[in-house]
């Protein structure tokens, strides 16, 4: 029995390691691929370019703009962090200590824009900004932004908040301490680890998010990813080296945050952590 | 929780549910509102009755078949993400250093963005790129196989940006199952296989289910893959670009909502019956014992 039975788990085994060994190796070399591109002189059909430069590099910064972009980048990503976290937290901390009538109805309602494709309510929320005279500004690009990231916020810091002793609150409260001072003196330094954490997740997400800021930036409020995309739509105006320059630099500034990121969050929390509370057995 | 209820009973307002209220008012204001008035743009038509935009929809040849080419990328895509995520996440339900080796390799494709794999996947699947050149040293290849351009460009990037999504997100579902039941099962003698059919599926069918619905989100509104990647003219003329081009090409709005609505509402589909499939499962706590 035991023959037989080891044979298959060793089979079976060697297919799952092999299908992730394809898909890791694969991966790696569509990276290098882009990464040799963009400092390839010259690379047409042979398995490595004639020389080495970097002059992509100085090129896609010229003629893209890119310390604006990235500027612009820099500046929506921050506004986003902190909005998110001054309207998420707060929120959060009310979901996690009290129960109300229509509490669910508030889970679903934060639960909701991660269910909808950004599509369905980022063409309607263009509309209305339009309308409204945003779409086109930086405001309206971290408007947008936020409505992914305030829920995120919510849904990674209620578990936090959940872990804390609420009898810390109940002494702060004894001593006197109002909402304010209990969040400031009590809440924020025993949640800086979830506030980090959800912090440089929503960081990296937002630099990623492509389709909301695509359908509100203006000429002068793209992010990174939505500039790399109209460079790679309009190809053939300039060099493909020069566009693959640009999503190296676009790579670069991702994996930075993300190394910095790793420090203090688990990997498997980088994707939206959607916890079902254990329900209390009736 | 009992002196919480009857607080709640004798004051009549409780203060700190106003800390919820900003986020609350941000979400009304920014997106049911838009929703709404999207909803109601759409049956507001430059010309025709009501439902002049869906009439439209399901009767012009390049939309309605936006829903089935989008259905059937997402559709594969999902289910080839989640189908190899979750044996290679219960693989790796241990603690170990692969574990976090692991984890960490798979977290960059995640944060490359599409943009950047459709970059890639062009130089590197393409006639010249080093793919081709590493398959003309088998004997028995043929010719250039085409892997960009088409139906399989776009399915191969949806499976590069969400395969490490589906399999993070299995993973961690996983270890938060208790190994303490899949212990006490192996004590009786269950084998992996056996564990897995019996402790691990059924405590997992309502992580499946959340992982299922969020990648599909993300297949489902594939954009930048499929007009870079794709055949944005026809075989991968998915339903998001079909609304793109409606409000920013033929600025009609109203289209352009009607179009997105009922992308929400296939997409709503989608989540009912996987919700109502995740429904016939067993229901209850993932923390054995005293939890």
């Amino acid at each position: 029995m035991s023959g037989a039975k080891s044979w298959l788990d060793r089979a079976w085994s060697g297919l799952l390691w092999g299908t992730m060994a394809v898909f890791v190796v694969n991966v790696a070399m569509l990276i290098a691929t882009v990464a040799t591109n963009s400092l390839a002189r010259r690379w047409l059909g042979t398995w490595l370019p004639d020389g080495w430069t970097v002059n992509w590099y100085v090129q896609a910064w010229k003629d893209y703009q890119l310390s604006d972009i990235l500027w612009v980048t820099m500046e929506v990503v921050l506004a986003v962090v902190l909005l998110s976290l001054l309207i998420g937290v707060p929120a959060a901390y009310a979901l996690a200590r009290r129960d109300f009538p229509g509490k669910r109805a508030l889970m679903l309602l934060f639960l909701l824009p991660l269910m909808v494709p950004p599509m369905t309510y980022g063409i309607p929320l263009a509309t209305v900004l339009y309308k409204a005279q945003l779409a086109g500004t930086i405001w309206g690009v971290i408007l947008a932004n936020l409505i992914p990231a305030a829920p995120f916020v919510i849904l990674v810091m209620t578990p936090f908040i959940e872990q804390i002793d609420p009898n810390l609150e109940s002494a702060a409260r004894v001593f006197g301490a109002g909402t304010a001072r209990m969040f400031t003196s009590i809440l924020v330094p025993l949640l800086a680890p979830g506030i980090l954490a959800a912090s440089l997740l929503v960081l990296v997400r937002t630099i990623a998010l492509f389709e909301l800021t695509f359908l509100t930036a203006g000429p002068d409020s793209q992010t990174l990813v939505v500039a790399l995309y109209y460079a790679v739509f309009a190809a053939g105006v300039r060099a493909p080296q020069s566009i693959d320059a640009m999503a190296m630099i676009y790579m670069v500034v991702t994996l930075v945050w993300l190394l910095i990121a790793l420090r203090f969050v688990n990997p498997t929390q980088l994707v939206s952590r959607v916890k079902e509370h254990p329900r209390v057995a009736a | 929780m009992n002196t919480q209820t009857s607080a709640l009973a004798r004051a009549p307002f409780d203060r700190t549910l106003l800390l919820a209220a900003p986020a609350t008012l941000f979400m009304v204001a920014l997106f049911i509102y838009p929703f709404l008035y999207g909803l109601w743009l759409s049956f507001e038509p430059a010309k025709g009755d009501w439902l002049a935009n869906y009439h439209k929809f399901f009767t012009a040849d390049n939309l309605w078949p936006t829903i089935w080419t989008t259905l059937k990328l997402a559709l594969p895509a999902t289910l080839i993400n989640v189908g190899i995520a979750l044996p290679i996440a219960f693989r790796m339900r241990v603690k170990s250093r692969y574990q976090r080796l692991i984890t960490t390799v798979l977290v960059v494709p995640i944060t490359l963005g599409t943009v950047l794999i459709a970059d890639g996947m062009l130089t590197y699947f393409g006639p010249k790129g080093w793919l081709a050149h590493l398959l003309e040293l088998l004997p028995f290849y043929e010719g250039p196989i085409r892997l960009t351009h088409n139906y399989w460009g776009v399915l191969i990037s949806l499976v590069i940006s969400g395969f490490p999504f589906a399999f993070l997100l299995i993973l961690s579902y996983i270890t938060g199952i208790d190994p303490v039941l899949a212990r006490a099962a192996s004590t009786l003698g269950a084998s992996p296989a056996a564990q897995f059919r019996h402790i691990y599926l059924p405590l997992l069918a309502p992580g499946l289910a959340m992982c299922f619905c969020l990648a599909f989100v993300q297949a489902y509104s594939v954009f930048p893959s499929a007009v870079l990647l794709g055949a944005p003219a026809g075989p991968t003329r998915v339903i998001s670009l079909a609304a793109y081009e409606a409000a920013f090409e033929q600025y009609d709005y109203s289209l352009a909502s009607a179009i997105a609505m009922i992308m929400g509402f296939v997409q709503l589909i989608i989540v009912a019956i996987v919700l109502g499939l995740r429904g016939l499962f067993y229901r209850g706590p993932v923390v054995g014992g005293k939890g």
